[in-house]
Order: C-alpha cells, then sequence, then structure tokens
C-alpha cells in the first residue's frame, strides 16, 4: 500500500448518489507528485462524476479527500481552483468572447489607480504564454484561435491559479495528430515542475503515450489502478468493458438462425467528419450490434442512418428500392425508429406525461390532422407501461419525473408504438439499474424473434455477446471488422479493438 | 371524459379565483357592477362592457400563447394590429367590398406572420430579436398605409364588426368568442396541441421524432398575425378609422402578460388558451375595475405591476423547484411505486 | 481586422456614407449648428443607451428606462414646485431612487431566476404608475436654476452649441467607454453575456455584477430623466413613452449582439448618430413623412440582426477549416 506521503491527492472511498442510481460506490483515487495518471471508463463509468467530486462541482455524499496531506473539502470549482485543484474540460471552459489577456486574468486583471492596467495585463499575459512555446496576439478574442490553442489557453489560466494538480478532461477530442504532440509536449513540462495531472480520454494510444499510471472505472465502481508499463492493452480493454458474464449468456442461448432477405442495404454511406463511408446490410430477425471505444463513430452511424445527420455520400435500399434518408421524418416514413443516446436532450420531452411521450412520434407520423382519440392514447400507454414494465403512477405524470431507465422504456415504448421495421438504439441500457437492463436485454430478443431488424450500440461487451447475430467494429469514425456466429465472443471483440487501436492498424 | 373536464377545471382554477376576487373587490365599492339591462336588443352593463373592452387583448392573447408555448414571443402583434387597421381602412375607403377588405387585412396579418415565423424557423434568429424588427417598422408601415393622417371610413358593415351587436351580445365579444373556441377546439381537437407543447419543452426530441418542427413554428406565428389582424379591425371598427400611431399601442405587452397570468410559462411547453383569455379578461376587470370604483385610475399599473410580480414569483424556478421537490417526496412515500420485482 | 470590430466598423461606413451623402444634398447639415442640435436633441436617448448597452452586453434586456424617465421628470417638477429643496438635492434624490429601483430588478432576476424581460416589463409599469400617482398632469418647471442650467453651453465655430445635456451625453459616453473597458465590472458584464454559467466557473460574482449592470441601468435612466426635464422644462407622465425601444434599436445598430458578449459603447453613440441623422435629414427635405424614420429604422435593423448571423457563421466555419 502506498502511504500518504507519495500522494499529491489523496481521495478514498468516495460515495455519489443520484436519485435512482449510485454514480460512485466507494470509490479510491490517488495521485502521485510528478506523474501523469490516466483516469478510464466508458460513459456513465463514473469519471466525470468523480472529478466533479473532486473539484468541487458536485458535493460528495461520503468519503475524505487529501490533498498535500491536508483534508480539503471543494465548496466549488472556484474554490478549489484555490485549493489548488484545476480543471480543463474538452468545451473549453473560457469565455470566447472575451480576449485571450482578459481570459488568463479574469478577476485579478492588474490595476493601476483602480482602473485595469490593459498593457500590463497583455505583457504578463504574453509572458506567461511564452511557458506555454506560445506566442499570440493576446489582444484578440480567444474565439479567433483554434480549439487547441484555447485548450493551451484553458491550461495555462488553470495552472497558473491552482499550480498542483492539473485535471485534463477529454482535451484532445478535437485535436489533430500535430495539436497532440503540442499539447503533450506542455503536460511533460508540467509534469517535470512536479504538478499531478489526471488525464481522462478515450483515445487509448494516447494513454500509453503519455501516462505513468492508469485508473479505471465501471459502472461506479473502483476496477483498479495499474502501472502503465506493466498492464496489456487487451487486458485493459477488458478492464473498461468488462467480459465475465458474457460467454454464459451466449451458451445458454439457440443460435438464431438468420438467412431471411437483405431488407435494408447502405452503400458507401458516410459523412465528412462524422462517419467513413462504409457498407451495411441488414436481414430481417437480426440484430447488428456496434462495438467500439467511445468516440469511434458507432453514435454518428446510428445517426446518418436515421436521417438525423444528412450522408454526403452513398445510398440507402430497403426492400430493394433507393430511399433518401435525409431527415428523420422520411427514415421513420420507411419505418425506422432510433433511441438517441443522449436521452435527455434528444429523447424525453420533460413536461409532456408519459402518455405522450409514447404517442408522440406514432402521432407525428400521422400529421396532426389525424389526431389519435384519447382513448386509443390510453390503450397504447397502458399497454406498453404493461408490457415494458413501466414504473410510473399513472400514464399522466410528466416524463422527467421518472427514473432513467423508466424514461429509457418510454422512449423505447415510443418507437415501439409506430411499429418499426428497423430500430436502432444507441446505448439503451447506459445509466440504467441492474433489473431494467436485464428486462432490456430481454426485450431486444423478443423483438428480433419477432422478425423486426434491429441495430444496436452499446459500451458494455458482454451485452453486444449476448443478443447480437452480427457485430461490426468501429474504430477511428470507420467500420473496420465483422464478427459472426462463433467469433462472437467477448475475446474476439476486445481483440478486434484493440488490434484496431494500434497506430497504423487499419 | 368527466376526468378530463375535472383536469380542466383544476387548471383553470387559480385564474377563475383570481377572477372572481377582483370582481368581488369592485362590486363592494360599486354597487351596481353586476347589474345587466337590455336596451335596444343589446345587453348593457359593467361585465359585457369588460367583455367588449377586453376583445383585442384577448385576441392577441389567443396566438401569443400558442407562439409562446413553442417557446417564442412575439413583439410585433402590436403593431401588426396598426397594420391591419390602416390596411383594412384604406381598402374599405378605396371601394373594396368588406368580404374582400376582410380578405386582404387578414392576408396582410398572416403574412406578418409568416414573415416572423420565417426568421425564427428558417434563419435561427432568437424570437425576441426576429419580432423586434416588425416592432419597430411596423407602425411607420401603418402610417405610410394611412398617410399620416387617421383614415376614417363609414361603412356600416365594417363599423358594424366594432359595435355592432348579435345575440344581445357586442359583436367584438361574439367574435373572440367564437374565434377562441375555433382555435382551441382545432388545436385541441387535432394533435396540433401536443405536438406545439413537444417543441416548446425539447425542439430536438421532437424534431428526431419526426415532428415538422420548422413548419409548425411558422404556423404558430401566423396564427399570431392573424390574430392580430382580428383585433386590428376591432380596434378600427370600434373608432370608425385607423390610428396608425396609437391603435395596438404597448397591447403586446398586455397579451404577453395576459399569457403569463394564465399560467402559460415564458419557457415555452404546457399552455393553456382558455387560461389566457381568462387572464385577458382578469388584465381587463383590472383597467374597468379600478376605473368604476372611484380610485384615481393612475394606480391601474401599480396594481398591474404588482400582479405580475407575485404570478411571476409562483412561477420563478426556485420556488416551483420547491414545489417539485414536495411533489416527488410525496411520491416517493406512496408503496406502489417502491415495489421493485 | 479582428472580427470582433466588424459590426462597429460596418456601423461607422454606414454612418459616414449616410452623412456624406446628405451633405452632397444639404451642405447645411455640415455646419456645427446642426451638429450641435443633433447632440442636444439626443441627449436623454443617448445617456439611456449607455445603460442600455451594458445590459444588453450582458445578455439581459431593460423595458423599464421609459417609465423611469417619465417618473424622473415628474419627481423633480413636483419636488420643485411643492417644495423648497434645491434642484441638485432633487437630482441627488431622484439618482438615488432609481438606481435602487435597478438593483430591485437585477436582485429579482438573479435571484428569482426570472427572465429579465417580464421583471423589467413589470418594473415599466411600476415606474410609469409611481409617475401617475404623483401626478398625471403636465407640470413646467419654472425654477430659476434650470433657467440658469439651460443658458450654459459651449460655443463652436460656426454658430453651433454644444449645450450642457449634449456636454452631458458626450461625458457619459466616455465614463461609459472607461467602465466597459479599463474596469474589471466592466470585463465582467462581457463575461456574463459570454456564458453566465462559464462565467462563474471562472469566478465571476455573476449576483453582484447582474444587480451592478441593472442599477446603472436605473441611474443612467435616471439621469436621462433629469436631462430630459431640462431638454423639456416640464415634467408629464405620459412623456418618454417607447425610449427603450429607440435605445435598443440604437444599441443593436451600433453594433453590439443582442445575445450579449459582444459591442462597444461607442457603437451605441453612432448608433445614436445615425438615427438622428434619419430624423434631421427627413426635417431637411420636408416632403418626406415621417414615418419612413421608423421603416427605415426597422431596415438598418433587420440588415444589421442579418449581418450579425452572417458574421458569426462565417468566424464558425472559418475555425473549422483553421
Amino acid at each position: 500500500m502506498q502511504t500518504i506521503g507519495d500522494n499529491l491527492l489523496s481521495a478514498t472511498r468516495i460515495d455519489k448518489i443520484f436519485p435512482g442510481a449510485k454514480a460512485l460506490d466507494k470509490v479510491d483515487f490517488h495521485l502521485r507528485r510528478g506523474e501523469v495518471h490516466a483516469l478510464l471508463g466508458e460513459n456513465g463509468a463514473g469519471k466525470s462524476t468523480l472529478v466533479k467530486c473532486l473539484t468541487g462541482a458536485y458535493r460528495r455524499d461520503g468519503g475524505t479527500i487529501l490533498l498535500d496531506g491536508v483534508e480539503v473539502d471543494p465548496r466549488d470549482t472556484f474554490n478549489a481552483q484555490k485549493l489548488g485543484i484545476g480543471t480543463v474540460y474538452q468545451e473549453v471552459n473560457l469565455l470566447p468572447n472575451l480576449t485571450v489577456a482578459e481570459n488568463l486574468f479574469l478577476g485579478r486583471q492588474p490595476r493601476r489607480l483602480g482602473f485595469v492596467d490593459v498593457a500590463a495585463m497583455n505583457r504578463q499575459a504574453r509572458a506567461l504564454l511564452e511557458n506555454y512555446e506560445l506566442d499570440l496576439d493576446v489582444t484578440r478574442t480567444l474565439d479567433s484561435y483554434s480549439v487547441a490553442i484555447q485548450q493551451v489557453v484553458a491550461i495555462a489560466r488553470a495552472v497558473d491559479l491552482s499550480g498542483k494538480v492539473l485535471i485534463l478532461d477529454e482535451p484532445t477530442a478535437s485535436l489533430d495528430a500535430h495539436e497532440v504532440e503540442m499539447l503533450f509536449r506542455i503536460v511533460r513540462r508540467l509534469k517535470a515542475r512536479g504538478l499531478g495531472i489526471v488525464f481522462i480520454t478515450h483515445f487509448l494510444e494516447q494513454v500509453y503515450e503519455i501516462s505513468d499510471r492508469i485508473t479505471v472505472l465501471r459502472n461506479g465502481q473502483l476496477v483498479g489502478t495499474r502501472d502503465t508499463a506493466t498492464l496489456e492493452r487487451r487486458d485493459l480493454i477488458s478492464m473498461m468493458i468488462g467480459r465475465e458474464l458474457a460467454a454464459e449468456i451466449r451458451a445458454a442461448r439457440e443460435e438464431p438462425d438468420v438467412t431471411g432477405p437483405v431488407r435494408y442495404r447502405f452503400k458507401d454511406y458516410g459523412r465528412k467528419g462524422h462517419i467513413s463511408p462504409f457498407d451495411l446490410d441488414v436481414r430481417a430477425g437480426e440484430v447488428v450490434g456496434i462495438a467500439g471505444l467511445l468516440g469511434s463513430g458507432r453514435t454518428e452511424t446510428a445517426e446518418i442512418l436515421f436521417g438525423a445527420h444528412r450522408a454526403d455520400s452513398g445510398a440507402a435500399e430497403v426492400d430493394g428500392k433507393t430511399v433518401q434518408l435525409s431527415s428523420p421524418r422520411r427514415a421513420i416514413a420507411q419505418r425506422f425508429g432510433f433511441c438517441p443516446e443522449d436521452r435527455k436532450t434528444d429523447g424525453i420531452v420533460g413536461d409532456l406525461s408519459v402518455r405522450e411521450n409514447i404517442v408522440l412520434a406514432l402521432q407525428a407520423r400521422r400529421g396532426w390532422t389525424r389526431p389519435i382519440s384519447r382513448t386509443e392514447q390510453n390503450r397504447l400507454a397502458d399497454h406498453y407501461i404493461r408490457a415494458l414494465d413501466i414504473r410510473t403512477a399513472d400514464r399522466e405524470k410528466p416524463i422527467r419525473l421518472l427514473s432513467g431507465g423508466n424514461q429509457q422504456k418510454a422512449i423505447l415504448a415510443r418507437w415501439l408504438a409506430t411499429e418499426p421495421e428497423f430500430l436502432i438504439l444507441d446505448e439503451p441500457t447506459r445509466g440504467i439499474d441492474v433489473g431494467a437492463h436485464a428486462e432490456i436485454v430481454r426485450l431486444i430478443e423478443g423483438l428480433r424473434e419477432k422478425g423486426m431488424s434491429l441495430l444496436v450500440i452499446s459500451s458494455e461487451i458482454e451485452e453486444l455477446v449476448a443478443y447480437s447475430t452480427r457485430i461490426l467494429v468501429l474504430r477511428d469514425r470507420q467500420h473496420v471488422a465483422a464478427l459472426e456466429g462463433n467469433r462472437i465472443t467477448a475475446d474476439q471483440i476486445i481483440e478486434a479493438i484493440a488490434s484496431a487501436n494500434e497506430r497504423g492498424a487499419a | 371524459m368527466t376526468a378530463t373536464l375535472k383536469g380542466y377545471a383544476l387548471r383553470l382554477l387559480p385564474q377563475i379565483i383570481a377572477l372572481a376576487a377582483i370582481l368581488l373587490m369592485v362590486s363592494f365599492v360599486f354597487p351596481g357592477f353586476f347589474r345587466l339591462e337590455i336596451q335596444n336588443g343589446r345587453l348593457y352593463g359593467s361585465l359585457i362592457d369588460i367583455l367588449n373592452r377586453g376583445a383585442p387583448v384577448v385576441l392577441l392573447a389567443i396566438g401569443m400563447t400558442v407562439v409562446i408555448a413553442t417557446k417564442g414571443i412575439d413583439l410585433s402583434v402590436g403593431a401588426v394590429m396598426a397594420i391591419c387597421g390602416a390596411v383594412a381602412a384604406s381598402s374599405i375607403t378605396s371601394g373594396h367590398s368588406l368580404a374582400m377588405t376582410l380578405v386582404i387585412t387578414l392576408g396582410t396579418g398572416i403574412l406578418c406572420g409568416l414573415w416572423n415565423g420565417v426568421l425564427v424557423a428558417i434563419l435561427d434568429i432568437q424570437p425576441i430579436i426576429a419580432t423586434l424588427v416588425l416592432m419597430v417598422a411596423g407602425r411607420g408601415i401603418a402610417q405610410l398605409v394611412t398617410e399620416g393622417a387617421i383614415l376614417t371610413f363609414n361603412d356600416q358593415g365594417l363599423i358594424f364588426l366594432g359595435s355592432g351587436s348579435f345575440a344581445w351580445l357586442p359583436l367584438p365579444v361574439i367574435i373572440w368568442l367564437v374565434f377562441g373556441i375555433l382555435v382551441a377546439l382545432i388545436v385541441r381537437k387535432t394533435a396540433l396541441g401536443m405536438l406545439i407543447e413537444a417543441i416548446g419543452i425539447n425542439r430536438q426530441a421532437s424534431t428526431l421524432s419526426g415532428v415538422l418542427t420548422p413548419v409548425l413554428l411558422i404556423a404558430a406565428y401566423m396564427l399570431s398575425g392573424l390574430c392580430a389582424a382580428i383585433a386590428g379591425i376591432i380596434a378600427a371598427a370600434d373608432i370608425k378609422g385607423a390610428d396608425a400611431n396609437n391603435a395596438g399601442l404597448w397591447l403586446e405587452l398586455d397579451a404577453i402578460l395576459a399569457v403569463v397570468i394564465g399560467g402559460t410559462s415564458l419557457l415555452g411547453g404546457r399552455f393553456s388558451i382558455a387560461a389566457s383569455v381568462l387572464g385577458a379578461i382578469i388584465i381587463q376587470s383590472i383597467n374597468t375595475g379600478i376605473l368604476l370604483s372611484g380610485f384615481p385610475p393612475e394606480f391601474n399599473l401599480i396594481i398591474k405591476a404588482a400582479i405580475i410580480v407575485f404570478i411571476l414569483v409562483l412561477q420563478s424556478p426556485p420556488v416551483r423547484n420547491a414545489f417539485t421537490f414536495l411533489a416527488l417526496l410525496r411520491a416517493s412515500r406512496k408503496p406502489t411505486e417502491r415495489q421493485a420485482r | 481586422m479582428k472580427p470582433k470590430y466588424l459590426p462597429l466598423t460596418a456601423t461607422i461606413v454606414i454612418f459616414v456614407l449616410s452623412y456624406a451623402l446628405c451633405a452632397a444634398q444639404y451642405p447645411n447639415i455640415l455646419s456645427t449648428r446642426v451638429i450641435g442640435n443633433l447632440l442636444t436633441d439626443n441627449a436623454f436617448l443617448g445617456i439611456a443607451a449607455v445603460g442600455m448597452t451594458f445590459v444588453i452586453l450582458s445578455g439581459g434586456i431593460d423595458l423599464s428606462i421609459g417609465s423611469v424617465i417619465a417618473f424622473t421628470g415628474v419627481f423633480l417638477a413636483v419636488v420643485l414646485e411643492n417644495t423648497g429643496i434645491h434642484p441638485l438635492a432633487a437630482f441627488a434624490m431622484v439618482l438615488l431612487i432609481a438606481t435602487l429601483f435597478g438593483a430591485l430588478m437585477g436582485a429579482i432576476i438573479h435571484y428569482l431566476e426570472m427572465p429579465a424581460f417580464i421583471v423589467t416589463l413589470a418594473g415599466m409599469f411600476l415606474a410609469r404608475g409611481m409617475a401617475f400617482v404623483l401626478s398625471i398632469d403636465s407640470i413646467a418647471i419654472k425654477h430659476p436654476f434650470y433657467g440658469t442650467m439651460k443658458g450654459l453651453y459651449y460655443k463652436l465655430p460656426g454658430g453651433g452649441r454644444i449645450t450642457l445635456i449634449g456636454g452631458l451625453m458626450l461625458l457619459v459616453f466616455a465614463i461609459g467607454i472607461v467602465i466597459a473597458h479599463r474596469t474589471r465590472f466592466g470585463t465582467d458584464v462581457y463575461a456574463l453575456g459570454g456564458g453566465s454559467a462559464t462565467a462563474k466557473l471562472m469566478g465571476v460574482p455573476v449576483g453582484r455584477t447582474t444587480i451592478m449592470i441593472y442599477a446603472l441601468s436605473g441611474l443612467l435612466a435616471g439621469l436621462s430623466g433629469i436631462v430630459f426635464s431640462l431638454y423639456t422644462s416640464a415634467g408629464y407622465s405620459l412623456a418618454a413613452v417607447g425610449v427603450e425601444l429607440d435605445a435598443i434599436t440604437a444599441v443593436v445598430i451600433g453594433g453590439t449582439l443582442l445575445t450579449g458578449g459582444s459591442g462597444f459603447v461607442a457603437g451605441t453613440f453612432i448608433g445614436i448618430l445615425i438615427q438622428g441623422l434619419i430624423q434631421t435629414y427627413i426635417t431637411f427635405d420636408g416632403s418626406l413623412s415621417s414615418w419612413w424614420t421608423k421603416i427605415l429604422i426597422g431596415l438598418l435593423l433587420f440588415v444589421f440582426i442579418l449581418m450579425q448571423k452572417g458574421i458569426v457563421y462565417v468566424s464558425r466555419s472559418e475555425r473549422r477549416h483553421a
């Protein structure tokens, strides 16, 4: 075990409870002086919740935080900054409309006779940025610079203000290789100065390039902390996405027979900056699982299939006929359905009742002049509340008051009510409790048996193995591998993701 | 069915209580307040007066409710009233038939709404800014039509719309009653109401569910333009002329206020046209009531301000969150929901 | 050029061009007399518009300005008519009331998280109502000190005059520019307009700044009311109706984004001058009807909104391809 003396920042047994879910369950996290420590896990694993507890953005429900051996309790982000913990997010949390210098010195601008000494401020800003290999016109507004430079400005501000711990939350998500190099040079320099750096990312090769140790979270629990040098890539991936249950579930199932006709054919389908062109055939009674790490182009694939973003290359066919899927409406007319990943912003209509949320897509397809009668709405709502076991006091309750799992089931019900023939589910089991999780997996099985075509995206590998008849593996916004039949095993998927993650593997 | 009726009644209860309280208070200081009498086949009395005087704001509030439900706002309705009044007057004085005049005027209002709607839905300009353009320019356009003068007319048909009566009621009252019921029926008996609420609450999720968002947004602003046109005709017919400077002046603020008193949130979503109409009647009752009760009319605005502040505080996020929290507490105690299988 | 100067530059170019066009037709428009009058006639609007600029820069709006001006005028008229208080003392009192009134609105907006639009709408009714309660008649102000102040002016070569109130407006603009660009408060205002959640994360005292912004707007509306009462020598509760709309228009034409965070106090000054110029031109012309002012200003507003939309769009896509 480590002694406290080694550690710059020590968080022990951190708990965080959200209504209906335990987001962090007694998580330990220790950061040494002068190390880069990668914090990994899929979406919903608890990474950002942990960071928010460390920076005071959330109040934790249990556990202690020691900084330099002294117990601290950051009240808010600003307070954490004063204590010495600075954070830089992927969406740069600076003000795009202020100048670079103003962003660096907001709230502590040098003053002379009570007035801001702009010349001195700009001079100090330039001096500060020299440490970061940046020679900028600090009087220009921040939004006139690239995200990479904004990122560095944010780091400069955070380090200048805090100076002990620097948390980088997905800093490289929108940077190109050259910019990543620049960022890493800066990170190494700060490390040499003795800062403790927490690095959150979903690019595994960057983890291996820059980090000294790795901590993995999964479902709000600590999976473990390892030295980067001795951790195999495939071991890391199985720490992140799990594989324990997969084989058993798969073994208990009969191999489904999918020899029906191809119903949906996408040729050379793609969109610049979102997903490289790919080919995809989907048969009736088939579940196509999409595997890949976060940011690999999973959601982007779903979005262009559904017309949420327009494809700029390729063609789509339904039952042999060419179709235009330029908007969700068009896709729905072809009996597509889509449960989006971000339930809150893309899925639920919070103030509407469970009933209205369930009938929304069906009503939109029928048009406003042909309302679904109230009796029919009630019948549909009651049917799905019963069939999917949506736990709500009654069908008129606003959907925002339901728990995440029940909201997810209601969105599923919304699409089932349209009697779709091709259903796209993006992370249908994210952030919901174990019971609801199993029910949704069973539901997917049931729909497939009835002959529906499904495309399911999930970070949970055992889940994909359980219900997929075919699995596509994505990497760097490309479809890189397809697994079928008895090749669908957790090991094979992890192998495919890992090899695909080697640089230049494709 | 009885359940829905009960639901409607509950929804309107705060507004009905407020209205009743105001009317009762007025009747204490002005004893003849509730008296109604029939002269020349028409009802007369303070209550009828409130319904009649309130007509323009009621009409504007109907359109404004739908616009606000989409998370928008329409600042231009007062100016559009002036434009439409001017168009009606100039059309009738240049010899067009009454029917033709009405078609042209209502068409003008709808066109104004189309302009606002396109700015909001297609060019994606914030509603408050988009409708500011027509608010500023509109009165100038109205003056352009009337050439700066008060354009008077004596077409009995048009005047009848403002001061005539039918079935013992002043015609403006009939018009807003019929129009209001019509709009409420269309919105609630079709799926329009639900789709509009869905857009106002979560535009992104609605679009992903296949709702035709831009078309519905534009339609909402067009309805608001139509309402302003009808209000403009009534206001012009009432004074037998079009006053480009004063017709509908600041009525957009009264209309927004009526919607807010009606309990529709400025952040969009759930709306009730009936409640907004009640809101407009409440505003007119305050105006008329203060006048009748011998209170100096100068207190009118202060009382109005006090009422807005009171209603707004009740609707404000911190207060509402407190209520939601209480509701959640109560819900979590219900055993049915705690049952896990 | 830095993109943040684009809207301001466009405003200045439009102003210079239209001024040149006017001057080509009516050379008299160049005289210092016309310029002096332009400043005097728009002094109260200009002062109020400085406050509005700060409010809009922070992403808010203040609809109460016109009513506060009217209230101030009536308050001064009533106090000066019925008491022996010196006008300067009355000025101090009314400025204090107007500032507190603004601060109260700011506090409601911040603590009750209510839209500025509706809070200041209530403020608009309240201030106008208070004016009515004080007096519904137009009261002339005959205090000799008013005469003294109206007699103060700086004579320009060519016979033009910078009157006390015209000069006061220039001073307010100058102070406004200093506050916006040379104080921490000024930067905080821009920060709020850039995004209040981020500003809060960066340590901007959001509540205090919001209250100060609306207090400043109230103070300047009060000052504008004093100027208006000097200009008209009267207090009338129905005066200055719709001034908030003119002020908003001047701010937007001056190149400030209505969504907040970007713009200049100096731009608002040009916005005021453009509005004044259109009116002056129409007066000079004589045959053009006054309603063209409104239509032209509405049109300008539309052009500016479109232009700002375009600039935002272009700068975004430029950065993406950078």
